[in-house]
């Protein structure tokens, strides 16, 4: 079990933070570019659930899988979005994100009074403490 | 226990093949006094719920009917409009019908193709090395799964959330779309699929996973 990497974007869709664990592959492309194609992406990919689903949807998308990992997708009732890649084994991804978000985020950037929402974390104490959890959870262990 | 619908796509993207199994109607009833405290739009030659959702009657939910009357776009069957009817206060109270839209021919096609460039996009966005594109996804009401073959033909099953075994349904439909379709001498490659015999089958082998995850349930 694995973490690959980690995006959070907020309510625009501009990334807020990006952070990588085990990435073996890169995209090929700048950061800002991949962000912007993977926001289109969950964006089409939001329309297309509400759409194919036979009845009304509440959260909607969580997770697609392919044949080497899997993307998992939280959005807060506020429309921050947190995305994580996954490999195909990983339980629990889910819990993890909304724990990065009540401990993390609110903690240390909705509460930072230095912090103004929509543009990059630039916070060292968020980075530090999200790289702390995502390496204590089990899901990064195993 | 069910399964929804079957998309096949072509190795280029386009929809050859559609067939919804089980359908489910989202439908409300509700009688309203004047004013209306739910806002209608016109949209694509219908009435939709633009703001104030509530009862069951969400936004993007549809007018069906107007006092058990079924529209006929946006008229009434006398040929009365209405949004003039709806804003006429002689009218009320008024029992009102509203549904989830259902998708057409076209919403069809249109999600299809979406779903082969998520496909292509995923593999781009992949962080480790030859990943295929999406094989499943994932929504809290129906979850979708996907099996692309060695030509580049994709086949595509939505199901209700606790669904088993569609991997092996999946092969399944892909060894009738072998028999019935490509061996078909009036079939051509890449073109919609319409043939009786691939379709009878279909439902049959639709029908006996249904009952045997009756059975196993």
């Amino acid at each position: 079990m694995t973490i690959h990497n980690l995006y959070m974007f907020d309510r625009h869709g501009v990334l807020m933070y990006y952070g990588e664990w085990n990435r073996k592959r890169q995209s090929g492309m700048t950061i800002e570019e991949e962000a912007k194609l993977m926001y289109g992406m969950l964006y089409s990919i939001r329309n297309f659930v509400n759409k194919m689903s036979p009845v009304d949807v509440r959260e909607g998308f969580q997770c697609y899988r392919t044949s080497k990992y899997v993307l998992n997708y939280f959005e807060t009732p506020s429309g921050v979005k947190f995305v994580m890649n996954t490999d195909l084994h990983s339980q629990g991804v889910r819990e993890l994100l909304q724990q990065i978000n009540s401990q993390i985020y609110i903690e240390y950037c909705v509460k930072n009074p230095a912090y103004r929402s929509g543009e990059t974390i630039q916070c060292e104490l968020f980075k530090t403490k999200l790289d702390e959890l995502v390496k204590q959870s089990p899901i990064f262990k195993g | 226990m069910a399964i929804y619908s079957i998309y096949i796509l072509s190795k280029s993207g386009g929809l050859i093949y559609q067939y919804d199994h089980t359908s489910i109607k989202v439908e409300v009833e509700k009688t309203f006094s004047y004013p209306l405290d739910i806002q209608l739009t016109e949209k694509n030659k219908r009435i939709v719920v633009a703001y104030g959702q509530k009862d069951g009657i969400n936004i993007g939910h549809i007018l069906l009917a107007v006092n058990g009357s079924q529209l006929n776009g946006t008229s009434l069957g006398d040929g009365q409009e209405v949004t003039a009817f709806l804003a006429n206060e002689s009218n009320y109270p008024v029992n009102l019908k509203f549904g989830r839209p259902k998708l057409s021919t076209n919403d069809k096609m249109f999600l299809a193709s979406g779903f082969y460039s998520f496909y292509l996009i995923a593999r781009q966005l992949s962080p480790v090395l030859a990943s295929s594109g999406i094989e499943f996804l994932e929504a809290d009401t129906f979850k979708l799964h996907g099996f692309q073959t060695l030509t580049g033909i994709q086949f595509l099953i939505v199901t209700e959330p606790n669904q088993m075994n569609v991997e092996h349904l999946l092969r399944r439909v892909y060894e009738l779309y072998a028999d019935f379709a490509l061996k078909n001498p009036f079939y051509s490659l890449e073109m919609p699929i319409r043939c009786e015999k691939f379709e009878s089958n279909l439902r049959l082998v639709l029908e006996q996973q249904e009952e045997s995850s009756v059975n196993t349930a």
